[in-house]
């Protein structure tokens, strides 16, 4: 077996809670299919028969009874549980399944939606006898106004710097703005081997790793690494070019230890083998010093850099919105589930979706918007821009424009919501009428809106107003 | 003993045969006219009876058969269709029957010398009931071949290359593959189908990170061990047959990603022998551990210690104060020069480069590593560096059966060169290189690069960057050529050194040993 795809699907989707707090990360619909569809699908695609699968116990459950998870996914999914209140990072997850891991793994993040040619990043792995390859892609622009945010920037971004060799294919340098405290620090034994370097700032990590089996081991003896993306992968980075990996490596020591003599004796005349072959053959990686191919390195990171194509990460609210946006654009299924009851006398746009059961009444008209299943939508509303999601009960008259309505919410008559986040369960009243006192309610003041909303959760306290 | 391997052989000959007949019968029905008059020899093996004599080793085919046909496996079937079964003929009786025929068949086809091909050649299978096929990667244009390829692959579930580009109307019967467009697009990436080494290794080939014959072969080796080691034999089968059988997908595949060199062929075919002579008996362990055993000795013996004496021989011949020139980067003619240095023979080298590999970038590096002071020149450069030359190295990537050498494109222009300044031409060439092929020409058998590796960016412009739009215009991008025997005055090989003209003997030496 070439490879081990793990999913990772645990996480708890930390920067978007309002849409989290009631539905987990990997469940949220996007074009009325769970988030966690996405990357199964992309691994079923490209040809894996077998997923392990980290996730909650409540994601399990749900997993299990989800109708378009278990129809379409035909490969077998092998889920493994761990304690949600563990705050367990994505690196501590791998070391928990290290048992099942018998080859080289490809781990994919559960909110990944992209339609890359994996075998790309593969390819990097197995051509070079790579440690490490991922994928990245130049971030776009989201044009999508989100509901409850003031102005466009967001603040206390990150960057991330990336550097890559003259191919653009190898990974010199990866540091974030937080852990750097002044400038970009660069080794000098970088420079010396690599004295052409382009550094990248606009790069989204897609978070999808080929990782070698030794990597895996080397978590499991090295219990501080507890993040892939933040602590593991700059790890490996930095370590292609220290000193001590151009002898037998850290990394493959602990691993041949672990192994049997007779193994050891096949490891090494195989090395011998490989030896012979990178020395007879007139191949260098580089050129313009005297030293041999990958500068007699043994640990090599690679990256592949998406130039076109859809490369999403669903973690915040602005990609969420995005992504419904773009995600019909991947598979051409009928925009209008057939189950919809769709009275004849409404305007749907072409990109709009409705889902399944859905009952859309007389005079509506629907734009650029995804209508979760479920949903009922009575006489003359306008939803624009918007994204329904299920169980949703919109009544007559509402105007709805660049929302989100979580799931299960009432919408009242005569609603005129616009750039808002209606919590899940919750009911939007006609007028500023009384709301259950155990509620906590938050206002939101327009000429002509009437709305109010109030979350679950006690402990959210932001207002979100309307962006005009 | 001997009686036993002949069994052993007659099994695989009659097996052979009455697949080919079989193949004939398909091939009966529809074949074409082109198709017939391509192949040189046809394949109409006439009905043999079970106990048919042949000699035990291998008949010189190129010295004994008047047409020079040849040879594909070192087994050679006797041409000698004797209908009767006589057990014991001695070769001399049966070598004066084959003449005889043949000299009645030539008589009896001179009245009728423009009948169509299939005539002619049915005399001439009766002689010779080896199989000969003009090999399918040099039938390209043709539209039979191709699909008869693709019906193949699609049974081995290995997916089709596409060629690519506009071919020069001299070299369209050779496959021109693309590096953007790998084999591995179209596999699944846990590939199950092919083993994952071997998908590393066509991967490696295709991108060019393993390059050179001796590289590739030991490439292959190494990825045949861990096909090896991971394979388990399915119940009712035999590992001896079964196995041959799992690495022929295999080879497809390394096929499709880069054309096979004369070198790694002759490892396969060493390989496959060896697999097929495994006792049945034999425990699955045992087996796979003298097959491992098997692979690693045949790269001590042929390569590393071949090597080491060809090293040997080439040191006699450089003196102090010689100016050697090479050309491109040939592993063994490097290791050569860095050994003479080490025993303290003064001399300095000259590489010679071409576009657009430019491999002697890499051979130069290694040299100046070692401390060896060369000149770096590109090869249209050559005739005004060669009075200064004293002596040529060569490396090659394959010595045919008629004495010519194959080696990279730009090899016969050096020797051609160097015999005008009368400079001593010498090629170096393991013997496992040596190949059965003839061949006279650089066009019937080569291999076509990337042809988008002949653009150059400087300075921010690709002038060809639009070759595909004028319709006037191909890009070629040979890799290989062949270089007359003539022009090489010695070949230094393991077994010593041999003029150019004796590779056959070398290679009926090579067949009698097996």
């Amino acid at each position: 077996m070439e490879l081990q795809a793990v999913l990772m699907a645990a996480g708890g989707g930390s920067r978007m809670m309002d849409l989290t707090y009631n539905t987990p990360k990997p469940l949220l619909p996007v074009g009325n299919k769970p988030l966690i569809w996405y990357p199964l699908n992309l691994l079923e695609r490209v040809g894996f028969e077998e997923v392990i699968v980290i996730t909650t116990k409540e994601v399990q459950k749900m997993i299990s009874t989800d109708p378009k998870v278990k129809l379409d996914v035909k490969m077998k999914l092998d889920l493994v549980c761990i304690q949600e209140d563990a705050d367990m990072g994505t690196a501590d997850a791998l070391r928990h399944i290290q048992q099942k891991v018998k080859t080289d793994v490809l781990v994919v993040s559960c909110d990944l939606i992209t339609d890359a040619a994996l075998h790309e990043v593969v390819d990097l792995f197995r051509a070079h006898n790579a440690t490490l390859s991922m994928l990245m892609s130049k971030a776009h622009e989201f044009t999508e106004t989100v509901p409850g945010q003031k102005g466009k920037k967001k603040t206390g971004e990150q960057r991330d710097f990336v550097g890559v060799d003259d191919t653009g294919k190898r990974l010199l340098f990866m540091a974030n703005e937080a852990d750097l405290d002044e400038g970009v620090v660069i080794r000098k034994s970088i420079m010396r081997k690599h004295p052409r370097m382009h550094i990248k700032t606009g790069l989204v990590d897609a978070h999808l790793y080929c990782l070698k089996k030794s990597v895996v081991d080397f978590l499991a003896d090295n219990k501080s690494i507890s993040s892939i993306r933040g602590e593991l992968v700059p790890y490996l980075v930095r370590k292609q070019f220290s000193k001590s990996t151009n002898s037998p490596k850290v990394i493959d020591e602990t691993h041949q230890n672990l192994k049997k003599n007779d193994k050891i004796q096949i490891s090494s005349r195989d090395e011998e083998l490989l030896h012979l072959t990178q020395e007879r053959s007139c191949w260098n990686d580089h050129r313009g010093d005297m030293s041999d191919a990958y500068h007699g390195g043994r640990l090599r990171c690679y990256v592949h850099i998406m130039d076109e194509g859809i490369c999403y990460r669903v973690n915040t609210l602005a990609a969420y919105i995005e992504a419904n946006r773009l995600a019909p654009k991947l598979f051409d299924e009928p925009a209008v589930h057939p189950s919809a009851v769709v009275s004849e006398r409404c305007l749907i746009g072409a990109d709009s979706i409705i889902g399944a059961s859905c009952q859309i009444s007389d005079k509506t008209s629907i734009k650029r918007s995804t209508i979760g299943v479920s949903t009922t939508v009575r006489e003359k509303v306008k939803v624009t821009n918007s994204i329904i999601m299920h169980g949703v009960t919109i009544e007559e008259g509402c105007n709805i424009q660049g929302s989100v309505i979580c799931s299960n919410a009432v919408i009242g008559r005569g609603a005129d919501i616009k750039y808002c986040l209606v919590g899940s369960h919750s009911t939007a009243r006609e007028h500023n009428s009384k709301i259950a006192p155990e509620k906590r309610l938050t206002e939101c003041h327009r000429a002509e809106v009437n709305i109010t909303y109030h979350y679950k959760s006690i402990t959210y306290n932001n207002c979100h107003k309307v962006s005009k | 003993n001997e009686g036993k391997e002949l069994s052993k052989e007659e099994k695989q000959r009659l097996r052979k045969q009455k697949k080919q007949q079989k193949k004939q019968k398909e091939r009966k029905n529809e074949k074409s006219e082109t198709e017939k008059e391509k192949t040189p020899v046809s394949l109409l093996p006439p009905p043999r009876p079970v106990a048919t004599q042949k000699a035990p080793s291998a008949l010189p085919a190129p010295a004994s058969a008047p047409i020079p046909v040849p040879a594909s496996a070192p087994f050679h079937s006797s041409p000698a269709p004797s209908p009767a079964d006589k057990p014991a003929k001695s070769k001399a009786e049966l070598k004066a029957e084959r003449r005889a025929r043949q000299e009645t068949d030539r008589a009896a086809k001179q009245p009728g010398s423009s009948s169509s091909g299939i005539k002619t050649k049915v005399p001439l299978s009766e002689l010779n009931p080896v199989v000969k096929r003009l090999p399918e990667h040099v039938q390209v244009d043709d539209p039979a071949v191709v699909k008869r390829l693709a019906k193949k692959l699609e049974r081995q579930q290995i997916p089709l290359r596409s060629d690519y580009g506009y071919k020069v109307s001299l070299f369209s019967h050779l496959h021109q593959y693309s590096r953007k467009a790998p084999l591995t697009q179209q596999l699944s990436i846990p590939s199950t189908v092919i083993h994952p080494s071997i998908v590393r290794l066509g991967l490696q080939y295709s991108q060019g990170i393993v390059a050179g014959s001796n590289a590739r072969s030991v490439a292959l080796l190494h990825a045949f061990k861990q096909v090896i080691r991971d394979y388990t034999t399915p119940p009712n089968e035999e590992l001896s047959r079964d196995l041959v059988n799992k690495l022929k997908p295999y080879i497809s595949f390394l096929n499709q990603c880069r054309p096979l060199s004369a070198s790694m062929g002759n490892a396969i075919k060493y390989i496959k022998k060896e697999i097929s002579n495994i006792p049945s008996q034999c425990k699955e362990e045992e087996a796979k551990t003298k097959l491992l055993t098997c692979i690693d000795r045949y790269i001590e013996e042929k390569i590393v210690l071949a090597a080491k004496a060809i090293s040997k021989y080439a040191i006699e011949k450089i003196s102090d104060g010689d100016v050697i020139l090479v050309y491109g980067c040939s592993s063994l003619v490097n290791n050569i020069l860095c050994e003479a240095f080490e025993k303290s023979r003064k001399f300095r080298v000259i590489v010679v480069d071409s576009r657009p590999r430019l491999e002697g970038r890499e051979a130069l590096r290694r040299l100046v590593q070692r401390g060896i002071s060369c000149t770096y020149v590109l090869i249209s450069a050559l005739s005004y560096i060669l009075p200064e030359v004293s002596k040529v190295f060569l490396g090659a990537h394959a010595l045919l059966a008629n004495g010519y050498v194959m080696s990279r494109v730009g090899t016969s222009q050096i020797a051609l060169v160097a015999r005008t300044f009368n400079v001593p031409v010498l090629v170096c060439c393991e013997t496992y290189k040596f190949c059965e092929k003839v061949q006279t020409d650089s066009f019937v058998s080569n291999e076509l690069d990337d042809p988008d590796d002949l653009m150059v960016t400087r300075k921010g412009k690709t002038q060809l960057e639009n070759w595909q739009d004028v319709s006037s215009l191909g890009l070629l991008n040979l890799v290989y050529d062949v270089t007359p025997p003539d022009f090489v005055d010695l070949v230094i090989t393991d077994l010593g050194m041999i003029p150019c003209t004796s590779v056959p003997v070398v290679l009926r030496v090579k067949n009698l040993d097996q």
